[in-house]
C-alpha cells in the first residue's frame, strides 16, 4: 500500500487505528479540539492526540444540546461524541478556541463518558507580548495535570523527543508540500489534505515513517492528469473530502491551502530552546493565527492575510475557493476582508459555506462556473 | 383588572437614568467640538484607563450602541442590510456587530448627525467578536484609527491567581503606554483611582440591586432592569453613573421595605437566559398580564455586576472596596484591583469556559430567587451570551425547573417570530404553569 493509501486509511477506520494503538503501546488516547493544543506536551508523556473531527453525517443526537445556531463542525464532532464513536479515548481537551467549540467542549464534558478532561486557556491575544509568559504558565500546568494523570514525570528528555517528533513531522509535510510546487503536482489537493488528516490521527512517529517514504518517491511519481486551474483553499476546518475530489474531478487542483485541517496546522515549529515549555510557548503563540485569534494587541492588521498571499504567490494560484463552516464568526468576520484583499492583488475569489453534509452536485455546478470564469479570463490576456 | 394583590408604583431615579444615557450618547457626539477626545471599546472595556486621560474624553460602548439601533426596527434592518449588502458579511454575525458596521457605512450616527469617528479604540477580547468587531470597524472606516485590544480570557473565575491577574495587568499597563503615545496625554493616577473606585461602586451596587430582587414580591422586574444596569456598560467608571446605582440601591431597599412590587399580582417569578429581542420588549409585558414577573438572569445580574460564592456556596455581591477596607495606594495597585474585580466577580464571563460553569450559577439564581420557571431566549443574534443555553435547558429541567425555550435575536427583527413566540408563552403559562389571564 502506498504511504497516501495508508493514509487514507487511518483517516477512514480512525476509530480502529486507535484501538489497535492502545494495544500495541498499552497508552493513553486523548481527543483533543483544536490545533492550539500543545501536543508535543502529550507525545512526551507517551500520550496519542487524535483531533476530534465530525462523521459527516446528519446530527441527529446533537439537537438536545447545541441548538442550530452554532458552526456544523462543532455539532457534528459533539454528535460523534455522544454516538460513543469517541468511546476509545481515556482523555479529552481543548485549548481554549472558538466558541463554537467550546460549545461542543462544554456539553462534551458533560454528556460523553471521558475519564480525563482538561480545558487549556490559550490566549486570545497571541500577539501581546503578555501572551508567552502566560501561556508558559498554562502549559506548566498542563504539563502537571498530565504528570498527575499518568503517574509519570515529563522529563526535559522527554519533551525534547515530543517537540522533535511534532518539528520532524511539520517539516517532512512541508517537504512533500514542496511538490505541490511542481507544473503537474505530482501530490494533488485530496491526497495532501489527506495526509494532514492522518498527521492528525495517527501517532506521528508513524506517520513519520509514511513521510519519509512519500517524499522519497514523488519524484518519481508520475499522475495522468491534467492539472488544469491551479486553486487554493481558504477558510474553516474542511474535512470534507467528496467536495475535495469533485472540484479535483472537473478541472482544478488544490496547489496549497490555509485551514487548521492543513498547512495552518504544521507551517510552524517549535524553535528549540534550554526553556522547554517558553519554547513550545512561543510557537502556538507566534503560528499563523486561526482568524478568532488574529488581531494584534496594538494593530488591526491580520498577520494570516500576507502569509496567505504569499503562499498564493509561491504555489501560482490562479483562483481561490473561501470555504466557511455555516456560523463560523471568525471566518465570517474575515472573509469580506480577505475576498477584497486577494482580489485586489488580482487572484480571483469564490464563496462556499459547508455544512455538514456538502450538496456536491449544486457545488459542482457552482466550482465549474469558477473555473470558466478563470479560464475565460485566460483566454482574453 | 380587579386590585392588585401588592402596591406598584413608577422608579423615582428613572428619568434620571435615561437623561444620563441620553447625555453620553450626545457627549460622545459633541467631543469634538469642545476638544475633547473620544474612543471607541467594549461594554466590557477597562474604561478606567482612557477616562483617566487628562483632559476630556468621551466613550462610544459598542453593545449598547447596537442594542439602541435593535430597539428601533425599521434603523436595524436599514443599518444591518448595509452591512450585509454593502460589505458582504455573514447575515448569522452578532447582531449588534452589524448594526455598528452599518451605521458606518452609512455615516450615519443613531443619535442623530453623521457617523462621529473615533480618536482611538480601546477594545476588550473575550468572545470571538470582540477583537475583530472594532478590527472591521476600522478597516471599514478607513484603518486609520489607533487601535489596542486586551484580552480577559484568563480563566474561570475560581481559577484566578496572581498568573491569570498578571496577565491582565501587564495588558493594562501596555494599553496606558498605547494610550499616552496616541493621544500625547497623560494618564493621570489620581483619575485612575478615583475611576477604579467608581467602577468597584457601579459593579457592586448594581449586584446589591439585583440582590433585592431576591424579595417577594420582586421590586423590579426584567424589562426594567435593562435601562438601569445600561449605564454600567456605558461607563462604570463614572462619578455620576457609580453615585446613580448608589442611589438606585437605596430607592430598591425602600420599595423591599414597603412592599413595593413591579408587578403588582406577582404570583409566578420566572428567570431569563441572554438578552431579549430588543424591539419586542413588549413579549415580557404581556406576561405580566399572568401576573408573572421575570426577576432577572445571569445576563441581566452579571453584565456590569460583580458576584462572589459565600461560604455556604450562594451567590452574593462582591464587596465595594470601602468594604474590604482597601485604600488603593497607587496606579499598580488600582490595576491590579480592577482586573481582580472584573476576573473574578464577573460571573458572567464563567460561560465562555464551560457549561457547567453556567449551569451551576443559574441553578443558584433559580433557587435564591425563588424562580418557579425559566424562559430561554435562544439568542441567535449573540454567541456569547448565548452559549451553552441548550445544556442550562436540560440543567434546570433536571433541578425539577419548568424551562421553556423560544428561538430569536437580540437585535435582528428579521429572525424573531412574534405570533409564534407569543403563542408559545401562552402555551407555557396555560398548559405548564397552569397559570390564567388576570385580564380575562
Amino acid at each position: 500500500m502506498e504511504p497516501v493509501e495508508k493514509f487514507t486509511d487511518a483517516w477512514r477506520h480512525r476509530r480502529d487505528y486507535a484501538i489497535d494503538w492502545k494495544e500495541r503501546t498499552g497508552g493513553k488516547v486523548v481527543g483533543y479540539f483544536c490545533t492550539y493544543v500543545p501536543e508535543e506536551i502529550l507525545y512526551a508523556a507517551d500520550i496519542l492526540p487524535v483531533r476530534i473531527l465530525g462523521g459527516h453525517q446528519p446530527p441527529n443526537l446533537v439537537a438536545p444540546h447545541v441548538f442550530d445556531m452554532w458552526c456544523p463542525f462543532c455539532r457534528d464532532c459533539l454528535n460523534e461524541g455522544l454516538a460513543g464513536k469517541y468511546d476509545y479515548l481515556d482523555g479529552i481537551m481543548i485549548a481554549q478556541s472558538c466558541l463554537h467549540m467550546r460549545q461542543a467542549f462544554g456539553a462534551w464534558e458533560i454528556h460523553v463518558p471521558t475519564p480525563w478532561k482538561y480545558y487549556l486557556c490559550m490566549p486570545n491575544a497571541v500577539r501581546s507580548p503578555r501572551a508567552k509568559p502566560f501561556l508558559a504558565g498554562e502549559l506548566a500546568e498542563f504539563k502537571e495535570a498530565v504528570e498527575e494523570w499518568t503517574g509519570k514525570p515529563i522529563t526535559d528528555e522527554a519533551l525534547d523527543k515530543g517537540i522533535e517528533t511534532m518539528n520532524t513531522n511539520r517539516r517532512l509535510m512541508k517537504q512533500v508540500y514542496e511538490f505541490r510546487k511542481e507544473d503537474n503536482p505530482s501530490i494533488i489537493g485530496t491526497e495532501a489534505m489527506m495526509m494532514v488528516w492522518a498527521s492528525q490521527l495517527m501517532d506521528k512517529r508513524e506517520h513519520n515513517e509514511l513521510l519519509k517514504q512519500l517524499v522519497e518517491e514523488l519524484p518519481n511519481r508520475k499522475l495522468e492528469r491534467d492539472p488544469g486551474i491551479r486553486l487554493m483553499i481558504v477558510g474553516s476546518e474542511n474535512d470534507d473530502r467528496p467536495f475535495m475530489e469533485m472540484v479535483e474531478s472537473i478541472g482544478g487542483t488544490f496547489v496549497i491551502e490555509d485551514h487548521c485541517t492543513g498547512s495552518r496546522y504544521f507551517w510552524d515549529e517549535v524553535v528549540p530552546d534550554k526553556d522547554r515549555i517558553s519554547a513550545i510557548a512561543h510557537r502556538y503563540c507566534d503560528r499563523i493565527p486561526c482568524p478568532s485569534k488574529d488581531w494584534g494587541a496594538t494593530d488591526w492588521q491580520r498577520k494570516r492575510f500576507p502569509h496567505i498571499l504569499n503562499l498564493a504567490r509561491e504555489y501560482q494560484v490562479e483562483g481561490a475557493i473561501l470555504t466557511q463552516q455555516k456560523f463560523c464568526d471568525p471566518h465570517e468576520l474575515d472573509i469580506p476582508s480577505l475576498r477584497r484583499f486577494l482580489e485586489g492583488n488580482g487572484i480571483p475569489c469564490y464563496f462556499l459555506e459547508f455544512e455538514v453534509t456538502v450538496p456536491v452536485g449544486q457545488f459542482r455546478i457552482r466550482v465549474e462556473a469558477f473555473l470558466e470564469q478563470i479560464r475565460a479570463e485566460e483566454l482574453f490576456v | 383588572m380587579a386590585e392588585t394583590k401588592y402596591h406598584t408604583k413608577a422608579l423615582e431615579c428613572w428619568d434620571k437614568a435615561k437623561e444620563l444615557r441620553l447625555k453620553y450618547y450626545q457627549d460622545y457626539a459633541e467631543a469634538h467640538d469642545r476638544g475633547a477626545l473620544r474612543w471607541e471599546g467594549g461594554a466590557w472595556s477597562f474604561d478606567a484607563l482612557p477616562q483617566a486621560l487628562e483632559g476630556e474624553v468621551y466613550p462610544l460602548t459598542e453593545e449598547p450602541y447596537g442594542a439602541s439601533i435593535g430597539a428601533n426596527p425599521e434603523a436595524q434592518v436599514r443599518y444591518q442590510e448595509a452591512a450585509e449588502g454593502k460589505w458582504g458579511c455573514a447575515r448569522d454575525l452578532c447582531a449588534y456587530l452589524r448594526s455598528y458596521w452599518g451605521s458606518i457605512i452609512l455615516d450615519e450616527y443613531f443619535f442623530g448627525g453623521k457617523w462621529p469617528k473615533a480618536d482611538f479604540i480601546f477594545q476588550n477580547h473575550i468572545c470571538c467578536s470582540h477583537g475583530k468587531w472594532l478590527q472591521v470597524a476600522n478597516e471599514i472606516g478607513g484603518g486609520d484609527v489607533p487601535y489596542f485590544c486586551f484580552d480577559v480570557g484568563a480563566g474561570p473565575y475560581d481559577k484566578i491567581g496572581e498568573r491569570q491577574i498578571n496577565y491582565v495587568v501587564g495588558q493594562l499597563y501596555d494599553g496606558i503606554e498605547f494610550l499616552e503615545k496616541t493621544t500625547n496625554r497623560k494618564v493621570v493616577d489620581e483619575k485612575l483611582i478615583q475611576n477604579v473606585y467608581n467602577t468597584y461602586r457601579s459593579a457592586c451596587y448594581w449586584s446589591k440591586v439585583c440582590e433585592l430582587n431576591q424579595a417577594v414580591p420582586a421590586p423590579l422586574d426584567e424589562k426594567s432592569m435593562y435601562s438601569l444596569y445600561v449605564l454600567g456598560t456605558l461607563q462604570k467608571s463614572s462619578e455620576e453613573m457609580a453615585d446613580f446605582y448608589v442611589e438606585l440601591y437605596e430607592e430598591i431597599k425602600d420599595r423591599v421595605a414597603n412592599q413595593i412590587a413591579a408587578v403588582g399580582n406577582e404570583r409566578c417569578r420566572v428567570l431569563g437566559d441572554s438578552q431579549p429581542p430588543w424591539g419586542f420588549l413588549r413579549v415580557l409585558r404581556y406576561m405580566e398580564e399572568y401576573g408573572v414577573v421575570s426577576i432577572g438572569s445571569l445576563y441581566t445580574f452579571s453584565l456590569i455586576g460583580w458576584w462572589q460564592m459565600d461560604d455556604t456556596g450562594n451567590m452574593v455581591p462582591y464587596p465595594t472596596l470601602e468594604e474590604q477596607g482597601i485604600t488603593i495606594k497607587d496606579r499598580d495597585h488600582a490595576l491590579r484591583l480592577l482586573a481582580e474585580g472584573e476576573l473574578r466577580g464577573k460571573l458572567m464571563w464563567a460561560p465562555f469556559y464551560g457549561a457547567k460553569f453556567k449551569n451551576e450559577i443559574v441553578k443558584k439564581i433559580a433557587r435564591q430567587w425563588k424562580c418557579d420557571a425559566a424562559m430561554i431566549h435562544l439568542n441567535r443574534g449573540c454567541e456569547g451570551t448565548a452559549m451553552h443555553q441548550m445544556e442550562l435547558k436540560i440543567a434546570l429541567s433536571e433541578a425539577g425547573l419548568p424551562v421553556m425555550t423560544y428561538e430569536g435575536n437580540m437585535a435582528d427583527e428579521r429572525e424573531f417570530d412574534e405570533a409564534r413566540d407569543m403563542r408559545l408563552i401562552d402555551l407555557f403559562l396555560t398548559e405548564t404553569m397552569d397559570l390564567k389571564k388576570l385580564t380575562d
